[in-house]
């Protein structure tokens, strides 16, 4: 009975982003005209590790329009300082952090003082009065020297920069050793960082007559930030309320625990007046969240019949000066170490772990967290096989893909994987490169150097309860969803999952809409607001419509409970007698007998029209926590056709394709582009984006002309065709949908491009793949 | 970040701007299409105590014919430059450069005169003067002077300009029979180039410039003249790759249609 | 210190006569979202990379990070909240809301400006010229298919 779920809408929302109505944060602030808020400045280490003192403060804060210089010690006892200590990973090394930094940085870009002034421009005339000594230490950067004896220390007092190690699965020597094959493959993986358009930002109002804090932030999940606030400020819960309304772009940057968030909120409960921040580009490359720095070593085996025996791993991750709070910037390694081998069945696992604190930002969760890189090394050594085996790439997967009638099943890695479609997706992709083999044999007749690679993809979704809450922190993995039937005979729904343009509000229009029997028109989804509704997880892993959709389902069968139990009371009949169609309340002879307006306007205004004892409650609250599957995979295959400039080392990406599998996708429209958004961002990640320090440790990506994201005229057409898995455990049958396109592209291209250059004898090892790096490799520079 | 602070003059008359930058000297900023000196003053890298808006001038973003050559005000914007018919027909090259050169938006804003008195060395447009053999006209209250743009590019954003002078026109003389093409290696389309080739060829007669590659664009007669370049270093492209590229751009537009 | 410089500008912004007094310093997509509180332009890098400010002076679009307010003084100055007013506006604002064109919605008014620029001079522009008229609009969310997809379908429209 779904009539909504899986149609092809656009999002009523974006009626308002089309016209420029949009609310982001900084909209907000200026819409209200200032409103005696005082604008945040940061002053920020220009030295990866340095010590220092201020010298003169009095000159800043004499300047035009300033009205506090703030610095470490002002903000003793307003913010306490935190650490991320992770249950799950005993062991972890995570000096603690503060709002400010209390006369050490530990990183370049870190705030040492915040200036708040009546413009941001004032702001930062007074940054630049600040007078400080800067008394530089040896810092450590470079991650492939970063555990070697004699590599500067990250923190004073550290016997290493080991910030944590582990070993996963078992010896598999002797497996090796007596291997057919054995192929080997290194991937140097760069540090890259989200680049939501829109920047973090906030406008924090603390109220000094009740002791409360009302947040405006551009942020993932408000609720689980008004846990941090209030446990970081001292303050109770429900003291904090935090309102997030459009938030332009997320892709995990923008949950974590800023220092200078944390700073701007502690300043405004100092000094009882609103303050607003808006990190602009510099800071935001500077300070965000980087991810994704590792080297990673893979070796996989492979028996003389093309079977994969095993996947032997060894991953040196790069963790920054910080374990990012509160999730820990060690869960990108665990989840890359967790889709090695993913989508393929084999009978032997070893993985080695080592995660090093380096004088750099913090690295945390981006888009398909850990992912790329897993599906990077893994699909490498695929390719590798089926070249050194002198068969199709396509040929050995189909061998060696998961089939249907080997699921359930749990790897040796310790995935568990059900609901595959594997061979589903492969041949739907084949059917799509019909006739592109042909055209890169005539192309390569014709001399161009052209390259198709294909990458197969498991992707681990929305997560349950297990994957945070066992670790301690406070990251929930239920969400909540209210609904109300209004008098119009409209529904409004309160959600705890958050838009950040992902579509999500939408998709549980669509979920309500059947769930209720009322037109998805008629369904006006809001989110964003912690005092709006219950608690719940907000956007992360791809959980909006596998858990978000789920909650919004069983509000749905419950307000269409109560809304037949009144019409039955009223109809004198009962419920079991009566049926919601596009918000028409009709009987089993399909008699329209009333609107759900009308049920509404009488429990609501004429409520002696009912009978005594019927109390309707035209609201209802849902919650929603998967009881089993600790995740929820999806699967996809893509393949990528480049062209390779031997002269100038020049890519560029032809075509892409993408076959995918989200289970049930409640709007292919939004699905599709969702999946093309993550295609591009790997793209990104392969060919351009790079967070790069120099020599001596300064970051020189500080601009979006340094940091290369990847623009529409780089980018090719992308087909996308979906195949639909539905998940068993669940009733709307969703999986993640919205980072996979990110899973898979990084290894398509590197394929591609290791497929072109295959007869020069010419492996890339490390993404972005470089003009340089090309020209290098085939020794033409 | 927001720009520092500066005062802002705009001169409706180009004398009056001469004598502002009489006065200020190098204090002074000379705000033409803004385009690059916009950035860093947003950046902060840039702090001049006087801006001189010369955008309200008139009379000096014209485009015409002058005997079998151009006269092109320096103020005359990219997007116009690029669309001009006799542009296209008499320095085609100057609209195949100017596709390189960052994107539409920029393009509307951005000046002939403000990209040659920048002379970054990766800008596509003082190589292109280079290649053309075009003259450079500045003014200051002194008077006129005209440079073979081969002598007014001096190296990394020096030029023979004074601080008290404007660049208020480019001379670019006709090139009949000369094919002229530009080619570039950027990253990304609109991104700064990594290497640039301005080239007019004419049966055995070659006139070549690049940017990207020395601090300062130079005429290169022959192919043999590539040896003598001595390219710039940076973390991202070492001079072996700018020489690299340098040849093998000369070699495509050599063998260009 | 002293007073910080400033201008008093008159302009025609969305149609509308405004005079403001401006500090010399500030600029167009400051003014006329923390001046004017036209919140639709965005500011997304705030040194010409994104395109998320672009809006139209005096008939062309500029980056409005990279132009100052006092340079807006006697222009005619449009922003997004005001493209529904020209049927290219229009047809593109509709195309990109029907196609989901737009994610998160941060660039899109500056995508908007951009395609209605190449639209009047190109009535029926490739895919391929799409993509290089928007190569200066950053798009974080979407694969830019859909972006050339709406624009394509605008322009179809306004040629029928």
């Amino acid at each position: 009975m779904t009539a909504w779920i899986g149609r092809r809408l656009p999002r009523a929302e974006t009626r308002r982003l089309v016209a420029g109505r949009g609310r982001y944060v900084d909209d907000q602030a200026a819409a209200r005209g200032g409103g005696g808020e005082s604008h945040a400045a940061f002053l920020r280490s220009p030295y990866p590790h340095a010590e220092f003192h201020f010298t003169d403060l009095e000159a800043a804060r004499a300047m035009p329009g300033v009205d506090a210089v703030l610095t470490a010690e002002d903000l003793v006892g307003v913010c306490r300082g935190w650490t991320c200590p992770d249950l799950v990973y005993p062991g972890l090394v995570s000096p603690e952090q503060h709002p400010l930094a209390p006369g050490r940085a530990a990183y370049q870009g870190e705030p040492v003082a915040l200036v708040l002034a009546s413009t941001r421009a004032e702001a930062e005339d007074a940054v630049e009065r600040i007078a400080v000594e800067w008394e530089g230490l040896p810092a450590c950067t470079e991650l492939a020297s970063a555990l070697e004896p004699g590599a500067a220390s990250v923190h004073p007092g550290l016997a290493s920069n080991l910030g944590w190690s582990t070993q996963l699965g078992t010896d598999l020597d002797a497996v090796f050793a007596a291997a057919a094959l054995v192929v080997e493959a290194e991937i140097g993986f760069a540090r890259v960082t989200g680049v939501t358009l829109e920047p973090r930002g906030l406008v924090a109002r603390w109220d000094p007559s009740v002791g409360a804090l009302e947040l405006r932030i551009s942020h993932q999940m408000p609720h689980q930030l008004q846990l941090h606030l209030a446990e970081l400020l001292g303050v109770d819960q429900a003291r904090v309320r935090v309102i997030c309304e459009d938030v332009g772009g997320g892709f995990g940057l923008k949950m974590h625990v800023y220092q200078d968030e944390m700073a701007a909120c502690a300043a405004s409960k100092l000094l009882g007046r609103p303050v607003r921040f808006i990190a602009d580009r510099m800071e935001s490359l500077m300070a965000d969240i980087h991810a994704r720095e590792h080297i990673v070593r893979g070796r996989m085996a492979v028996d003389a019949a093309g079977r994969i025996l095993g996947f032997d791993v060894d991953d040196l991750q790069g963790l920054g000066a910080y374990s990012i709070y509160p999730r820990s910037s060690t869960r990108e390694a665990l989840s890359a170490l967790h889709a090695v081998g993913a989508p393929y069945k084999f009978g032997h696992y070893r993985a080695r772990l080592r995660c090093a604190l380096q004088n750099k930002v913090p690295t945390g969760q981006l888009r398909a967290v850990g992912h790329p890189i897993g599906c990077a090394i893994t699909e490498a050594l695929v390719e590798a096989a089926a070249r050194a085996r002198g068969e199709a790439p396509l040929a050995f997967r189909r061998r060696n893909l998961l089939a249907g009638a080997d699921q359930p099943w749990t790897s040796p890695s310790g995935a568990r994987l059900f609901g595959l479609s594997h061979h589903a997706c492969l041949e739907r992709l084949e059917a799509m490169l019909a006739g592109v083999d042909a055209e890169v044999a005539a192309g390569r007749a014709a001399g161009r150097c052209l390259g198709l690679g294909v990458a197969a993809l498991v992707e681990f979704t929305a997560p349950g309860a297990r994957s945070y809450g066992a670790s301690g922190a406070p990251v929930a993995a239920m969400d909540s969803v209210a609904a109300t039937l209004e008098m119009s005979g409209e529904v409004t729904v309160r959600a705890s999952v958050s838009e950040l343009g992902q579509g999500i509000r939408q998709g549980l229009a669509q979920v309500m809409a059947d769930a209720m029997g009322v037109d998805a028109g008629r369904v006006h989804v809001t989110s964003g607001d912690t005092q709006a509704v219950p608690h719940g997880g907000g956007a992360w892993a791809s959980r909006g419509a596998a858990i978000g959709g789920e909650a919004a389902w069983r509000a749905g069968v419950a307000l269409k409970a109560v809304v037949l139990r009144a019409a039955a009371a009223l109809l004198q009949t009962v419920p079991e007698r009566l049926r919601v169609e596009a918000g028409r309340v009709l009987d089993e002879a399909g008699q329209d007998r009333m609107g759900l307006d009308e049920i509404a306007r009488i429990v609501t205004l004429r409520g002696y029209e009912l009978p005594d004892g019927v109390q309707p409650q035209l609201s209802v609250t849902a919650a929603y926590r998967r009881e089993q599957d600790a995740n929820l995979p999806n699967n996809g295959i893509q393949a990528c056709l480049v062209e390779v400039d031997r002269d100038t080392g020049m890519v560029r990406v032809l075509r892409h394709w993408v076959v995918f599998d989200c289970g049930r996708a409640l709007n292919p429209l939004l699905v599709e582009e969702q999946v093309r958004g993550g295609v591009v961002m790997g793209l990104g990640e392969a060919l351009w984006e790079a967070c790069e320090y120099d020599a001596a440790g300064q970051f020189v990506s500080g601009t979006l002309a340094d940091y290369r994201v990847p623009m529409s005229a780089e980018m090719p057409d992308i087909a996308v065709a979906l195949v639909e898995t539905p998940y068993e455990g669940s009733v709307v049958g969703a999986k993640g949908a919205g980072e996979a396109g990110a899973c898979a592209a990084p290894a398509a291209a590197l394929n591609a491009v290791n497929d072109a250059l295959a007869e020069d004898g010419v492996v890339m090892t490390a993404l972005p793949i470089t003009p340089l790096a090309v020209l290098r490799a085939l020794g033409r520079v | 970040m927001k720009a520092p602070r500066f005062d802002y003059a705009r001169p409706s008359t180009v004398e009056v701007a001469l004598e502002l930058l009489a006065e200020h000297g190098d204090a002074a900023a000379v705000l033409a299409g803004g385009q690059s000196l916009m950035p860093l003053l947003n950046l902060r890298m840039a702090a001049p105590g006087l801006l001189v808006d010369i955008n309200r001038m008139a009379g000096l973003d014209g485009i015409g014919a002058e005997g079998d050559g151009l006269v092109i005000g320096a103020m005359a914007r990219h997007t116009d430059v690029m669309a001009h018919p006799l542009v296209a027909a008499r320095a085609p090259l100057l609209v195949q450069a100017l596709g390189h050169v960052a994107h539409a938006a920029i393009r509307n804003r951005g000046t002939l005169g403000g990209s040659l008195a920048l002379a970054d060395p990766a800008s596509e447009l003082p190589a292109c003067m280079v290649c053309l053999g075009a003259r450079i006209v500045t003014r200051s209250l002194a008077g006129k002077r005209v440079h073979e743009a081969g002598d007014f590019f001096h190296g990394l954003y020096a030029t023979a300009r004074r601080a008290d002078e404007l660049v208020v026109r480019v001379e670019v003389p006709g090139m009949p029979g000369w094919r002229q093409v530009f080619l570039e290696v950027a990253r990304r389309h609109g991104d700064y180039a990594i290497v640039g080739l301005a080239l007019a060829v004419r049966g055995a007669e070659m006139r070549a410039a690049f940017c990207g590659v020395e601090p300062a664009p130079r005429l290169l007669r022959s192919a043999e003249a590539l040896d003598g370049l001595e390219p710039m270093a940076s973390d991202d492209a070492p001079p072996e790759y700018r020489r690299h590229l340098a040849r093998v751009l000369l070699r495509r537009g050599l063998a260009h249609g | 210190m002293d007073e910080e410089a400033t201008l008093r500008i008159a302009s025609t912004v969305n149609g509308r006569a405004v005079r403001s007094l401006v500090p010399v310093r500030q600029s167009l997509v400051d003014w006329l979202r923390d001046g004017l509180g036209l919140t639709g332009t965005h500011v997304g890098c705030a040194h010409g990379a994104c395109g998320a400010c672009h809006v139209v002076l005096d008939g062309r679009v500029v980056r409005g990070c990279l132009v100052l307010a006092v340079q807006a003084d006697g222009a005619v100055v449009g922003t997004i909240e005001h493209a529904g007013a020209s049927p290219i506006g229009a047809a593109l604002q509709d195309a990109f809301f029907e196609r989901a064109a737009l994610q998160c919605g941060f660039c899109t008014p500056g995508m908007i400006l951009q395609a209605a620029e190449l639209l009047e001079a190109d009535p029926a522009p490739s895919r391929e010229a799409i993509r290089e008229a928007l190569s200066g609009n950053l798009c974080r969310c979407t694969g830019y298919h859909a972006i050339i997809d709406a624009v394509e379908t605008a322009a179809s429209r306004l040629r029928a």
